[in-house]
């Protein structure tokens, strides 16, 4: 059980959340900059909060009206990290063993053999962490936070900084841990794949404020979901200048690095800096340049990314020119067309897609 | 070959520096830890005094330490009936040296702390380990390099040291005259330009030594070196 109740003040930016939650995984989702860390630094102890409650069992961390605030180090809080933060300095045995030393006076929550065939670390125990590959930081991380015996595991987007095999790796280890180890888990992600597949609980975080908290299935179908998350309006922002107007037809061209953008009329002159946003929704991928076809924007690209391995949904990023477009697919389009990256494509933008919100004054 | 007199002014050149740095390394390394991770009221003031004898003149830091560490000076005379002496002692040139150096070392060592992520420090925490420990298991070890460059460092400023030296104990044979100051003395007596020239080698000689001994120490103790 976790009971969280703080208030944080971080210059202008105002953290107000409460919420507790009693599942084995518990996700705080949200967009980046929403105030997930913050509030799990809190947890940890590494942040203060202006006020305000935590507590994960009986066991109250912090508690401004009683002027309780345990220090970091005696929480018994793990702390994964999204880029691991390894010792250089110390072999993979050393740093499993800094956390495990230190709390030896604690009742061993899980033994280091088990850590270290759960975690499939037997072969790298020798290495330093500058050679090892990402994902086996992240395994070596988790290790070296369950040997420190917590009661309770923070994970701040453990996967971000991994590509898609090595998620996927990750993933299945960290399922493990919650299905044989039994140890509460908050897990930090702005990627909604990883959340369904591990979460039993989520809170929605969106501008420092908890704006939904439950069972996944209930808070992925409420509607603050679509409106805080904005995850249906994915997609990329485009620099773009006025290059003329078609008066004939009522349009604009905007010119890009990439290309020309032919767009609704825009009311700007020639030569003007305009922003235009487009969808990730808007754009389709054809492997060959498509005739006969009402689309007015078609741009060669080149894939850089697929990102969403899990679920139905793809996004595609796209570089057009020197500019990032995204393009939101079903993964089954993908398969078929074989995207990777690096594959030339070409980019099919509806030209009415981009309405008079899309587009704004730079 | 040196002769008995220069290998005593060596010896004692490198007494000198040698006690000056391992006296003030302490200082140096906790005065950069506290400027590399802690705020606080007046900081850029401490941080301009640390740096201090960096810019003024070495004379007037020497007679600074004359007014304070004088046998009549308010800290000297605190010192003497504890049997600190500093005045024209060779521990005057030590601390002369000392001081002299210290924004050298402080300054490299805050750099290589400034290096260290304190996220690596906030892990350790989190893990278990109470502030000193991560100081010493983490920030310590991975700031090393930087600790072994800037005892160098103050330690060749110590060998060259001048100013702040004649000024505060004098230039006195077999207790103060280090090698500047024996080589500033030769220099003065007429016909003595090859006795002079002779403790110049030596200088370079016992610089370029120290360079390479500290070289050889960052590269032994280089944080995540290749070693599979």
């Amino acid at each position: 059980m976790i009971e969280v109740d703080i208030a944080i003040r971080r210059g202008s930016f105002a953290i107000e959340a409460a919420f507790t939650a009693d599942a084995p995984i518990v996700a705080l989702f949200g967009r980046s900059g929403a105030g997930k860390s913050t509030i799990v630094n809190a947890i940890a102890g590494i942040t203060r909060p202006a006020r305000g409650r935590i507590a994960v069992g009986n066991e109250v961390l912090f508690d401004s009206a009683r002027g309780i605030d345990v220090a970091p180090e005696s929480r018994r809080v793990g702390y994964v990290f999204q880029d691991a933060l390894l010792f250089p300095h110390m072999t993979v045995a050393a740093n499993l063993a800094y956390g495990a030393r230190l709390s030896a006076h604690v009742g061993r929550f899980v033994d280091r053999d088990h850590v270290v065939s759960l975690l499939d670390l037997g072969r790298i125990l020798d290495r330093r962490p500058a050679n090892l590959s990402g994902g086996e930081k992240q395994r070596v991380a988790i290790g070296r936070a369950l040997l420190a015996n917590p009661r309770l595991l923070l994970m701040d987007e453990p996967l971000a900084s991994l590509d898609a095999p090595r998620k996927a790796e990750i993933l299945a280890y960290i399922e493990l841990l919650r299905d044989e180890l039994g140890l509460p888990i908050v897990y930090v992600s702005h990627a909604l794949e990883e959340v369904t597949r591990l979460a039993d609980a989520m809170v929605l975080i969106a501008d420092g404020r908890v704006v939904a908290q439950g069972g996944v299935a209930e808070v992925l179908a409420g509607h603050e979901m679509q409106a805080h998350t904005g995850r249906f309006e994915a997609g990329a922002v485009v620099e773009t200048r006025v290059a003329r107007h078609d008066e004939r037809f009522g349009l604009t061209l905007l010119a890009f690095d990439g290309g020309e953008l032919v767009v609704p009329n825009v009311d700007a002159l020639p030569g003007e800096p305009v922003r235009a946003r487009i969808r990730a929704r808007d754009v389709s991928i054809a492997l060959s340049r498509p005739s006969g076809i009402s689309i007015q924007n078609v741009f060669a690209a080149e894939v850089v990314s697929l990102s969403g391995e899990f679920g139905a949904i793809v996004d595609v990023r796209l570089r057009v020119g020197a500019t990032p477009i995204v393009a939101r697919i079903t993964r089954k389009a993908a398969q078929e067309l074989a995207l990777a990256p690096g594959a030339r494509v070409h980019a099919l933008v509806k030209a009415v897609s981009i309405d008079r919100r899309s587009v704004g004054f730079a | 070959m040196p002769t008995r007199d220069e290998l005593e002014i060596v010896l004692l050149s490198l007494k000198v520096a040698f006690w000056g740095v391992a006296w003030s390394l302490p200082v140096a390394v906790a005065t950069a830890f506290v400027l590399a991770r802690k705020r606080f009221p007046g900081k850029t003031l401490f941080d301009a005094a640390v740096h201090l004898p960096l810019v003024l003149p070495p004379v007037v830091v020497g007679f600074a330490l004359l007014v304070l560490f004088g046998r009549q000076g308010p800290i000297g005379r605190l010192l003497e009936p504890l049997g600190i002496v500093f005045a024209f002692r060779w521990t005057g040139a030590a601390l002369a040296a000392a001081i002299m150096g210290f924004p050298l070392m402080v300054r490299a060592i805050r750099l290589a702390i400034d290096a260290v992520d304190a996220r690596l420090e906030t892990a350790a925490r989190t893990l278990g380990a109470r502030a000193w420990r991560v100081f010493f298991t983490i920030t310590l070890p991975l700031a090393w390099p930087g600790v072994v460059t800037g005892a160098l460092l103050a330690f060749a400023r110590a060998l060259g040291e001048f100013g702040a030296t004649v000024t505060f104990v004098s230039n006195i044979p077999g207790e103060t005259q280090t090698l500047p100051l024996a080589i500033y003395t030769f220099t003065q007596s007429p016909g003595q330009d090859a006795q002079a020239l002779h403790l110049s080698l030596l200088s370079v000689a016992l610089s370029l030594g120290a360079l390479a001994l500290s070289e050889w120490l960052v590269r032994r103790e280089r944080p995540g070196s290749n070693d599979d």
